[in-house]
């Protein structure tokens, strides 16, 4: 096991491989009351193409997501109410390229641990159960039909990408979850859910031996072979549709701009670049920023504007929108503002303003365990140690975040997707 | 953890901890909810936010905030049971991350104050253009939420069964009355209450009592004192005899259910467990029997206000399956009255209790939040009460709770007819 401090962070953590290849990563903070724990495995929405004893498999959109729901079901019963009874609370995501299942106590911490690492580990789904869950899932989605947030992120992903699977909902469709059956699901759990593929990251005052402990007594000692994935052809930089509209009963447009930018490396640099876009969001349309403070002063946006630099297997985009009367005015300036300062460069005070901005945002995200644990997992996943964000951050240069602009955030990179009120 | 009072109506909450990466300070006035101020207060603090004599603007107020590590200050309002709490919440990485023996803690209580004591003006009164900007956005945000449609039916539940009380008031007021404000009269209404308005200020972080106490007077110093607003607790009342059903019609798939109670039962421990065993938690009677046994809905849940003695209930169904949800989710309740449960579902409660409240110490937000109501509010109690409350409490105590619960007001929305 390896203990390493970091002063910077005011941080300590250990970490360890098992014999299996699962990662076992403990974040030490003994003077919380609540203990986390937080068991993810690299498989996520865009996996849907993979390959499995030598066959090329192609599953329906939206089974990793419908796999998260049905793992909660085993043969004793329901995970939930044994958590419950602990005054637990357990819960679990599926993104894109992650799928995570995890934990809240403040007692009988390692008796929850067992309860997680058991029911992750042991897949138990019946025709009867799969079917049950098409009724939830369907509800789900159905739910999503009615909430534009999620409508006008979907339809800039659908112009966003061609081919990329990043196009497809994670939820799927009331489609394609039809084509779900017992069988795929255990097809994908025994080619993603194995520890090679998988990560345990516990944040509290727990014990590290014991942690390995336990997980060393209840997963397999070895790993399955790992799935190779394809995610298509790698796309051309520019959109696949400029723009789509909708209307729905809300009270004021809805905007979400997207521009494709260039698709990420791996290890260190994929933690740099996605500092770099961090950056370039709050130079560019950050509260602080020349443009958000005149937009806002002018009354043409309200404090719901925002966005962020997103990485997803093979792709990444950055976005933003919000609620405004003039989204195409605000798209317009924001693209222009961009070009500007690709251009004519970032003012030097304003660059080392917005830079101890993000110094402090990031300290300030390690008061969240599950920001640490979601951080801990991509950096495993993408090879680096996400604690090396200081490191990492100093060496980032403001000609870094003008070239990310002036590259990525352009009019052909550019994709619209509206929202409009009406009935 | 103290609380202190260091000026006159004016409170110091302060609680020592080393856990955080940053330090979370707030000062709040508290002042009763009621219809005709509630939207000028709302008001007043965005339009407060915009910036203070020292940085007048959003850009000069910004680069402060960004030179000060990326701090946070943000205007907040709230409502506790039916009292207004307005002011700002800000924070800072704590010293103990900064480079070279930075402080952050001084500049930012000086800012703190500032936006309360001193705003940006323009020829000696408050900024028109920011009065005439926050005004719009306030409304805009009041009707945005109309766009969740979930919490959108839990609100219209509230104003509906609470009409007429306070507590019917949203947090913000009312989207019209917020139009109706005029720079004059939002500018009278800030003078008067800021001198008599309860101050309640509160931080959590590293720093020694001493400093902290002495940062607060210096940034409050010029805070006029004068007289006195009474702050009056909850209204409560019993639930009409016949419930009342109030159904809207909007473009929406899923139905949204919303089923609002009163209780006369005082004993909030009880009440407490039996609201977590009937819809509070996941392993509760809703979401095991209606939500996942019977797949009636695709959520399902139930908040206790102990404030005012209500319980709601707030689901997401098919609209076909209105009736079949009703009698099922008030089947769960009447099981309740009856001690119909298993030990676990008490266990699993009690529980899950316990561990909500020592949670509370592991975010200085909630921490926040939860002592500056134990500050305004009568009766509110501490959290080591609360905590030991929770143990005595027997199944006749959950019994008698559940059976105090009355429907009083049903909400649902539902899609229009084709």
């Amino acid at each position: 096991m390896s203990i390493k401090e970091y002063p910077r962070l005011g941080e300590k953590v250990f970490r360890r491989q098992l014999s299996n290849g699962l990662e076992v990563v403990v974040v030490n903070k003994p003077c919380h009351a609540k203990s986390y724990a937080f068991f993810a495995v690299r498989y996520g929405g865009m996996d849907m193409r993979f390959q499995l004893g030598g066959q090329w498999q192609d599953t329906p959109a939206g089974i990793a997501h419908y796999l998260e729901h049905k793992m909660f079901d085993s043969e004793t019963g329901d995970v939930m109410q044994a958590f419950a009874k602990n005054g637990a609370s357990d819960n679990a995501f599926t993104s894109s390229a992650i799928t995570a299942y995890y934990v809240t106590c403040t007692e009988k911490f390692y008796e929850n641990l067992r309860i997680l690492l058991e029911y992750v580990s042991t897949p138990y789904f019946t025709q009867e159960s799969v079917e049950k869950e098409r009724g939830i899932i369907g509800q789900e989605i159905q739910m999503t039909e009615d909430d534009p947030d999620w409508r006008v992120y979907s339809n800039l992903m659908g112009c966003l990408y061609k081919d990329s699977p990043a196009r497809v909902s994670v939820l799927g469709s009331q489609e394609s979850i039809r084509l779900i059956t017992p069988q795929t699901l255990y097809d994908c759990h025994k080619a993603f859910y194995t520890p090679s593929n998988m990560i345990l990251v516990c944040v509290g005052g727990m014990d590290p031996e014991r942690v390995t402990a336990e997980a060393e007594a209840i997963l397999p000692r070895e790993s399955g072979p790992a799935a190779l994935r394809d995610y298509g052809q790698a796309e051309d930089p520019f959109p696949a549709r400029k723009e789509a509209r909708m209307t729905m009963e809300i009270s004021m447009p809805m905007f979400l701009a997207g521009y494709k930018c260039h698709p990420p490396a791996e290890g260190e640099d994929h933690l740099r670049q996605s500092i770099i876009g961090d950056m370039a969001c709050d130079v560019l349309f950050g509260e602080s920023s020349p443009l958000y403070t005149r937009l806002y002063e002018e009354g043409v946006i309200n404090g719901s504007l925002g966005g962020n630099f997103d990485l997803l297997p093979g792709a990444a985009y950055l976005y933003v929108g919000g609620d405004t009367k003039e989204p195409r005015r605000v798209f317009e300036e924001i693209t222009c503002q961009a070009r500007r300062l690709g251009e004519q460069g970032i003012s030097g005070t304003f660059y080392q303003q917005i830079r101890r901005a993000a110094q402090g945002q990031m300290i300030r995200s390690l008061n969240s365990f599950e920001n640490i644990a979601v951080s801990m997992t991509e950096g495993y996943f993408h090879g680096y140690d996400y604690y090396h964000f200081p490191e990492i951050f100093d060496s980032v240069t403001k000609a870094d975040v003008e070239a990310f602009l002036r590259e990525n955030v352009t009019e052909c990179r550019a994709a619209f997707s509206l929202i409009e009120p009406g009935n | 953890m103290t609380r202190q009072q260091i000026g006159a109506n004016m409170y110091l909450t302060y609680v020592p901890s080393e856990k955080f990466k940053t330090s979370f300070l707030s000062a709040q006035l508290a002042v009763p909810l009621r219809r005709e101020t509630a939207a000028p207060n709302a008001l007043l603090v965005n339009v407060l936010s915009r910036g203070t004599a020292r940085f007048p603007d959003m850009t000069s107020l910004g680069r402060e905030l960004d030179m000060l590590y990326g701090a946070r200050l943000e205007p907040t309002v709230r409502k506790k049971g039916e009292i207004q709490l307005l002011g700002f919440a800000a924070s800072c990485i704590d010293d103990r991350y900064l480079p070279s023996g930075e402080r952050l803690l001084e500049p930012l209580t000086d800012l703190l104050g500032e936006m309360l004591l001193s705003p940006a003006l323009q020829d000696g009164h408050l900024n028109a253009g920011y009065i005439a900007s926050e005004r719009e956005n306030l409304a805009d945000l009041i009707r945005s939420t109309v766009n969740d449609k979930r919490s959108y039916a839990s609100r219209r539940l509230i104003e509906e069964m609470c009409a007429g009380e306070p507590f019917g008031i949203g947090r913000m007021g009312a989207a019209q009355d917020v139009e109706a404000v005029t720079p004059e009269a939002l500018e009278a209404h800030y003078q008067s209450i800021l001198p008599r308005a309860r101050l309640e200020l509160f931080y959590c972080g590293s720093a020694p009592e001493e400093r902290v106490k002495g940062a607060f007077v210096q940034a409050f110093s010029t805070l006029p004192r004068e007289g006195e607003i009474r702050l009056e607790p909850a209204l409560r009342l019993p639930a009409r005899p016949e419930h009342r059903v109030v159904t809207e019609e909007m473009d929406v798939t899923q139905g949204k259910l919303c089923i609002g109670c009163r209780t006369e039962c005082a004993d909030r421990p009880a009440n407490m467990i039996m609201n977590a065993m009937f819809g509070g938690t996941s392993s509760s009677k809703l979401f095991l029997n209606v939500r996942e046994k019977l797949s009636l809905c695709y959520y399902a849940d139930s908040t206790y206000y102990w404030t005012k003695g209500l319980i709601t209930i707030s689901s997401g169904i098919e609209p076909r399956d209105y009736d079949r949800a009703m009698e099922e989710i008030l089947a769960q309740l009447e099981d309740l009255k009856n001690g119909v449960w298993a030990d676990w579902e008490f266990e699993a409660a009690r529980t899950s209790i316990r561990c909500a409240l020592r949670s509370v110490e592991d975010s200085a937000a909630s921490l926040e939040d939860f002592l500056i109501g134990c500050g305004v509010l009568k009766d509110a109690g501490t959290l080591e009460e609360l905590k030991e409350g929770i143990l005595p409490v027997t199944r006749e105590r959950v019994m008698a709770a559940a059976a105090a619960v009355q429907p009083d007001t049903v909400y649902f929305l539902r899609g229009r007819e084709a």
